[in-house]
C-alpha cells in the first residue's frame, strides 16, 4: 500500500460471485476490480497490462460480459457475477478453448491470453445456431477486437476460436437433429 | 501499476440526492458512470477529483424512450445498448454506427452515452504520464503556461474526440441537465466550447440526464464516418457527420459536422448549395468546403496535413454512401 492510503476512506464491505462462489471482501472504494483480484484475492490469473483500458489483458466477465477489470471499480461489482481465468478450467481439465489454443500455439509469451480466453468465451457461449448458422472470422475477430496481441499476429488465436465455434454449432445441430427424431 | 488517489464515492439513488451532492462538493466533484475515460484520466493525474457521484443508481439516466416525436436515450444507457438498439438502428442509423465503432468491445460493454459527449478532450501532450508531463514544463492543461501544439498559443487546443458527438448534432440532439437549481436543456452544437482544458459547457453541479433526439423525416439522410490507424480501440483521428436533407430530389438542406479537430466540433451547413442535384459534384464541392474552412492540428496522432486530406476523403465517401453511389469510384480522385 502506498502512503496514499493512510488518508484513504474507510474499506467496504463487497459480496460478489467469484467463479461461481460467493465471495465476501473488505476493499478500499479507490481500488480497481484489478487490484482487488490480483492484491486482495491473490487471483494473479488476470493480467495487468496497460492499466488504462487500451490492451485488453485484464478482461474479465462480468454478469457474462467481457469488460475491463482495471477500469472498474471494485465496489461496483457488489451482488455480481465476476469471472475470471481462473474459474475457466484447469491443467488436467482445460476448457476446450484453453485445449485449443495450446494445441494450435494460439499462446506464445501468453500475457494476453488470459484476456483473450475470457473474450472468447464470451463469443462462443453466446453462439446460437439461429443468430450465427454459419461461423463467421470477421465476427470472431469482432469480439476479439479490444484484446491485443503482440506475438502471434492473431492467425493462430483466430484458428483455435474458430475450430471451437464449429463444434459448439455442430453439437447444438447434432442436439437438434436428434431431438427432431425424438418427436 | 497505475492506481487511483483516494477519493469518496457517492451512490445516490435519486436525482434530488445526486445534484444535492454534486452542488455540495463542487468543482472537486466528477460524475462516473462506466468510468473508461475518467478512471485512466485519474489514473494519470490529469483529472484530479477527490469526490465521484456514480450515476449507476440513478433510473431516470436509463433507458432508451421512443415518442411519436423523439427518442430519449438516458445519459446513462450503455453504448453496447445503443448501437444495437432496434429504434436506434431504425431512426438513428449514424448514431449508432457511431456508438458501435467506439473503443473496443469491452469498453463498449462499459461506457455510456453521457460519457462519451463528456469524454476529456485529447492531445499527444495530455495524454501522458505526469512525469512526462512534468518533464515537458507541462502544458495549458497540465500545470504549465505554454502550448505545445500552437507555439505561443494562449488556448488549450486539445481535441473533443467523442465520436458520437458528431452524429447527435446533426441529428439535432438536445441534452437535458440537472442541478439542485433545476433543469435545463441546451442543444448538443451549443454544447462545446474552445476551450480545451474543460470544453464541455456543462457546470461542475450539473448531472446530464438525457439525450432527445428529434426523429428525422424520411427527407433526411445521416452519415457518420471515422477514420483511426487501427480499426479498433483508437480514439477517432478523423471524425466526421454529414446530413443532407433532401426535397424533391434535390438538397434542400443539412449540415457537416467536424469533430477531432480542436475542442469544438466545427459545424458547416449547405445552405449555399441548396438546389445542388445529389451526385458526385455534391460529394466534391463538401469536400472542398471542409478542406477550407476546417483544419486538423498537430495535437492528435498522425501528421496533420494527411488528417485534413483524410477528412475530404471521409466526407466525400459519406456524400456519397447518401445519395446512392459506390463509396470508393474508380477515380484517382476516389
Amino acid at each position: 500500500m502506498s502512503s496514499s492510503d493512510l488518508n484513504a476512506p474507510a474499506p467496504v464491505l463487497v459480496n460478489l460471485q467469484l467463479n461461481g462462489e460467493a465471495t465476501s471482501v473488505a476493499v478500499p472504494p479507490h481500488w480497481t476490480l484489478l487490484e482487488l483480484l490480483r492484491y486482495g484475492l491473490g487471483q494473479t490469473g488476470t493480467k495487468q497490462g496497460c492499466d488504462k483500458g487500451d490492451c485488453g489483458t485484464c478482461t474479465v466477465r462480468i454478469d457474462g460480459e467481457p469488460q475491463l477489470a482495471c477500469l472498474t471499480l471494485a465496489v461496483d461489482v457488489r451482488d455480481r457475477s465476476v469471472e475470471t481465468i481462473e474459474g475457466l478450467g484447469t491443467g488436467g481439465e482445460p476448457h476446450p478453448l484453453q485445449e485449443a489454443f495450446a494445441r494450435l500455439g494460439a499462446a506464445q509469451c501468453g500475457f494476453c491470453t488470459p484476456g483473450m480466453l475470457m473474450s472468447a468465451t464470451a463469443y462462443v457461449d453466446d453462439l446460437t445456431l439461429q443468430d450465427n448458422p454459419q461461423v463467421k472470422r470477421d465476427d470472431i475477430a469482432a469480439a476479439l477486437a479490444g484484446n491485443l496481441c503482440r506475438c502471434t499476429g492473431y492467425t493462430k488465436i483466430l484458428d483455435a476460436v474458430e475450430e471451437v465455434a464449429h463444434s459448439v454449432l455442430n453439437r447444438q445441430r447434432e442436439l437438434a437433429e436428434s431431438t427432431a427424431e425424438d418427436e | 501499476m497505475l492506481r487511483l488517489s483516494p477519493f469518496t464515492l457517492h451512490q445516490p439513488k435519486t436525482l434530488d440526492e445526486a445534484t444535492q451532492l454534486l452542488a455540495q462538493h463542487a468543482p472537486d466533484v466528477r460524475v462516473i458512470s462506466g468510468g473508461t475515460d475518467l478512471l485512466p484520466n485519474m489514473k494519470l493525474a490529469q483529472t484530479k477529483v477527490t469526490h465521484l457521484v456514480s450515476a449507476k443508481f440513478l433510473e431516470e439516466l436509463h433507458g432508451i424512450e421512443r415518442t411519436e416525436t423523439h427518442v430519449r436515450i438516458g445519459a446513462a444507457t450503455g453504448l453496447k445498448t445503443l448501437a444495437e438498439d432496434p429504434d436506434v438502428l431504425e431512426l438513428l442509423p449514424a448514431l449508432a454506427y457511431a456508438a458501435s465503432r467506439i473503443a473496443s468491445p469491452q469498453i463498449r460493454n462499459m461506457g455510456t452515452l453521457g460519457g462519451n459527449i463528456s469524454l476529456d478532450t485529447r492531445c499527444r501532450y495530455i495524454n501522458q504520464s505526469e512525469l512526462w508531463r512534468e518533464a515537458l514544463g507541462g502544458c495549458l492543461k497540465s500545470h504549465g503556461t505554454e502550448c505545445h501544439v500552437v507555439p505561443g498559443g494562449q488556448g488549450c487546443v486539445a481535441a473533443l474526440s467523442a465520436d458520437t458527438v458528431p452524429s447527435l448534432i446533426a441529428y439535432g440532439a438536445v441534452v437535458e441537465l440537472a442541478s439542485d437549481k433545476g433543469l435545463r436543456r441546451a442543444p448538443v452544437s451549443e454544447l462545446f466550447q474552445q476551450d480545451g482544458t474543460w470544453h464541455v459547457r456543462i457546470a461542475r453541479e450539473e448531472l446530464l440526464v438525457a439525450v432527445e433526439i428529434p426523429i428525422p423525416s424520411p427527407q433526411t439522410r445521416v452519415a457518420y464516418r471515422k477514420w483511426a490507424v487501427r480499426q479498433s480501440i483508437d480514439f477517432p483521428l478523423v471524425s466526421v457527420a454529414v446530413r443532407l436533407d433532401v426535397a424533391d430530389g434535390v438538397l434542400a438542406g443539412g449540415s457537416v459536422v467536424v469533430g477531432a479537430l480542436g475542442p469544438r466540433p466545427r459545424v458547416l451547413t449547405l445552405e449555399r448549395l441548396v438546389g445542388s442535384t445529389l451526385d458526385e459534384k455534391l460529394a466534391q464541392a463538401l469536400g472542398q468546403m471542409v478542406y477550407d474552412r476546417a483544419r486538423p492540428l498537430p495535437n492528435i496522432p498522425y501528421d496533420a496535413e494527411y488528417r485534413r486530406e483524410r477528412m475530404v476523403v471521409e466526407v466525400r465517401r459519406a456524400v456519397r454512401s447518401l445519395v446512392g453511389l459506390p463509396e470508393r469510384p474508380l477515380t484517382p480522385q476516389a
